[in-house]
Formats: structure tokens, sequence, C-alpha cells
């Protein structure tokens, strides 16, 4: 799969819409934790990264959750490893 | 002939509206069945039947605003006769839910022959009604009569279409008007509670260590579709300790205690937008882990979307209320009646702790019982706080019940 960085976070605000149906894609800043913009509890942020594996077939361990705090590092890590193309 | 009626759902419930059937008279349901969808102020509630039976007839159109008690429809259970003559709809307390409501077997008119078929029946039925019935697809020997001697007229037929009528589900209520619903109704429940419930309250500092790093064990050989929370072992540990504790497990009703065995929590879910449910998740104690981790997903989901089922929210026999996400310490929780107790659950936060003589960090929560001093003692929910700080020391035996 390839994808742009801005398909990509387009992709990740529609996940998150799903879950909190509040929130404005425009309103969310990057570089801020996530959790400090939109109330997520732990269900909503499970909910939320299976949304991400599902619609780009990454995996994420949980061991990996603590380096996925703010929009851009979510990002970064999803670029890094978005299967290759079919 | 068997009546269903408006189950209560739930303390801040005393009415609701009819918002569609998803059954038509002659359709045969099974117990469990899905047959009316019904708005409270919290959600749309899928209402279900507690007995295998075939509709007769449905009683209230869609719509109608109700009371708790109020027989929507009549339904013939197994071994149950047709309907033969108009039962006056009996009044019932407001805890009676479809489930207790006993049979209602008409008697025979002398001389008349029960047999138990649906087509067997006849009765009268005026020639303008079957002509309507007939044009309208309803099967007129099957509807109730409020003719002389139980004859069908034309005006119970166009009753019996009106209350069959495909479903248009009625406007929904606006977001500011059930915001303001759920507050009357979270209101009035609290403040019964308040008012009838002399509470008591307990709090409990648990060390979280061995339970998450457990956890993380378990969920690094899982897909992440399979992975648990931390409120999940907390939520089946509750379950466990209870079985210690049983009198903290049950309803207060009528002046007395009423114990359940079975555990149903009542999880506490915060709804977008404010306000809040606690719907039961069914049998903790007896499930795996797996299996609720995936129905409280589900649950969880359902109440955000407003679609609950009416034995989640009719049922619950305590409630956990976990508010740790937000980082409070502790929450000391308002019992939901006719319940006896709520659990509470803070951040788990590492924290100062003092074991074998030395301090080290370790992650901690604050659990919390509020519970109803009609009913138990400091004592009790004491021994129920130590139960649940001992099983979480020992997750692994969480799994097995």
């Amino acid at each position: 799969m390839t994808m742009d960085r801005e398909t990509l976070k387009q992709t990740a605000l529609a996940v998150l819409r799903g879950i909190a149906p509040e929130v404005e894609p425009g309103d969310i800043e990057a570089a801020i934790p996530l959790r400090q913009q939109v109330d997520l509890d732990s269900m909503d942020w499970l909910n939320f990264l299976i949304g991400l594996h599902q619609r780009l077939g990454v995996n994420i361990p949980e061991s990996d959750y603590a380096q996925l705090v703010t929009l851009d590092q979510l990002l970064d890590y999803l670029q890094a490893r978005l299967p290759p193309p079919a | 002939m068997s009546e269903f009626k408006l189950p209560s759902l739930g303390a801040d419930m005393d009415e609701g509206t009819l918002l569609q059937w998803k059954v038509r008279p002659g359709d045969t349901v099974k117990r469990g069945q899905v047959v009316a969808v019904v708005d409270t102020s919290k959600a749309a509630v899928d209402v279900e039947i507690w007995q295998d039976g075939m509709i007769e007839q449905l009683l209230v159109p869609v719509g109608q605003k109700v009371p708790v008690g109020t027989t929507l429809a009549w339904y013939r259970a197994p071994g149950e006769g047709p309907l033969a003559h108009a039962a006056a709809p009996a009044t019932v307390p407001p805890q009676a839910a479809a489930s207790v409501v006993p049979a209602v077997q008409t008697a025979p008119k002398a001389g008349a022959v029960q047999v138990a078929t649906s087509c067997a029946t006849r009765r009268p039925v005026s020639p303008a009604a079957r002509q309507r019935a007939q044009a309208l697809g309803l099967d007129p020997e099957r509807l109730q009569g409020t003719g002389a001697q139980g004859a069908v007229t034309l005006g119970d037929v166009e009753a019996a279409a009106q209350a069959a009528a495909p479903v248009a589900p009625s406007a929904p209520l606006t977001p500011a008007a059930r915001q303001q619903a759920m507050r009357r109704a979270i209101a009035a429940a609290m403040s019964r509670s308040k008012r009838e419930i002399p509470h008591y309250y307990l709090s409990e500092t648990i060390p979280m260590d061995r339970a998450l790093a457990w956890l993380q064990e378990r969920n690094a050989d899982l897909p992440i579709t399979e992975r648990m929370l931390p409120a999940l072992l907390q939520l089946k540990a509750v379950a466990l300790a209870l079985k210690r504790v049983p009198q903290l497990n049950g309803f207060y009703r009528n002046n007395a205690f009423e114990p359940v065995v079975a555990v149903h929590a009542g999880v506490a879910i915060a709804l977008r937008g404010g306000g809040l449910v606690a719907p039961a998740l069914h049998d903790v104690a007896a499930k795996p882990l797996a299996q609720l981790m995936r129905e409280l997903a589900d649950l969880v989901q359902r109440a955000r979307a407003g679609s609950l089922r009416s034995s989640e929210m009719s049922d619950p026999t305590i409630t956990v209320t976990n508010l740790g996400d937000q980082g409070v310490e502790a929450v000391f929780g308002v019992i939901y009646p006719p319940q006896v107790a709520i659990v509470g659950f803070g951040a788990v936060a590492p924290s100062p702790w003092v074991q074998d003589g030395s301090v080290r960090a370790v992650p901690l929560c604050t659990a919390s019982l509020a519970a109803d001093h009609r009913v138990t003692d400091g004592h009790q929910g004491a021994l129920f706080l130590a139960e649940l700080r001992a099983l979480l020391q020992t997750p692994e035996k969480l799994e097995t019940t």
C-alpha cells in the first residue's frame, strides 16, 4: 500500500471520527498529545488502534503504544510500517 | 394468553415511547427475541420477550408514550389457547417485567371447545370487519373483539391495523432535548438513591504490578483485536470477590434484600455529549476473559450508539465505575437503586509503596466501595475489598472461575 502522508492523515482522522464523531479534523494539533485534545478513554483508544490496524494492515504491538502520543508520532509510526503495495 | 409488558429499564425510567414494532400479529417469537424498540430518555432500547410464543395482537401504536408495566401486546405462550375475549389489561407493580408475569389463561366459555391450534376457534366477525380485514391482509379470527360476545367489529380491525402498521419510527429527540431528558432521569435516580439508601464508603489501595505484568505478557502474543484492558481484570476480580461477600450483589426491594447468584455488572459508560448509562455485562464471574472482553467492547459501542437491550438496562446486580482514564485517584459512587453497592476504580499510577520494609515505585490503584447499610456493614465491605485486592495479586486465577 502506498500512501502519502496527507492521505494517511485523512485516513487516521476518519477512523478517529468513527469513535469520536464530535471531532473537527481541522482542530487537531498534530504535535500535541491526541488524548489531551480528544476525550478518549482506554476502550476508545483501543478501538482507534484496532480501526487503524484494520484499515491499513499495520500491526501495532502493545509495547509500542507509549510511542503513539501525538498525531505526528502516530503518522510517522504508521508510514514506516505500511505493508508494501500488492 | 400472556401479556407482554413494558419492563422497567432502570430506576430512572417510568415511561417509554414505542418507536418500532419488530413483530406482527401471527409471528412466532423466541425467548430473548427483540420484539419492540422503546425510546427512554437515555437510549432507544431493544425490548426482548422472555418466553417463546406467538404474537396475537399489538396493543400500543408506534409513537405512543406509555408507563412502565403497560401491556404492549398479547402473545400466546406454549400450551396456551388462542385469544378468547378481551381481558382487561392488568395493572402490574412497576418492577414486574414480562419475564415474571404469569400467563393469564382465559377460561373457555361454557360449552365451547378449546382447541389449541391457531385457526380452530371461530369467533363472530361482523361482515364489515371481515371485508376490511381482508383488504388489510389481517386474519379477523385472530383479532380481539370488543363487540357483543367478543365479536370482532370494524373498529377492532382498524385498531389492530393501526397497531400493526409498518414501522415508521417517530422523530427521534433532538440532541438537546435528549440531553435534558437524560439529566432529569439521572437526577431522579440519584436523588432517590441519596434519599433512600444509607451509603457507607470504604477504600483500599491495590498494587497493580502483578496484574499489569500478567496482562502485558498475555497481550504480547495476541492480535490487537483480542487484547484485553486492565479494566476488564478489575471487573472480573469484582465478580469473583462477590462470591465471598454475596450480600453486595442483588437488589433491595420491598424492605428486603434479594440476593442474586449471577453477577451482572453494570458498567458505567460515559456518553459522548454528556450523561451516562450503566448497562449489564452478564454473568461476569462465569465467563472467560476473552469472551468478556468481546462483550464489553460490544456493550460500550452499543451504549454509545444508543442501542441497548432491555435485559442489559434492567438487570445489573451491582455497578462498577472506572474513572481512571481521566486520571482521578479515586471515585466514590452513588448506588443505583435497587442495587446495593457500587465499586469504583481510580487511575493506575506509579506511586511509592512500602514492601518488606523498603520503598519501591509500584503502579497503584484506589478501589472504593459504596454500599447500602440496610444490607451490609463496613466489616463485610472490608472483606470484599480485601478479597478484591488479593484476587488482583494472582491475576492468573482470574482466567478460571
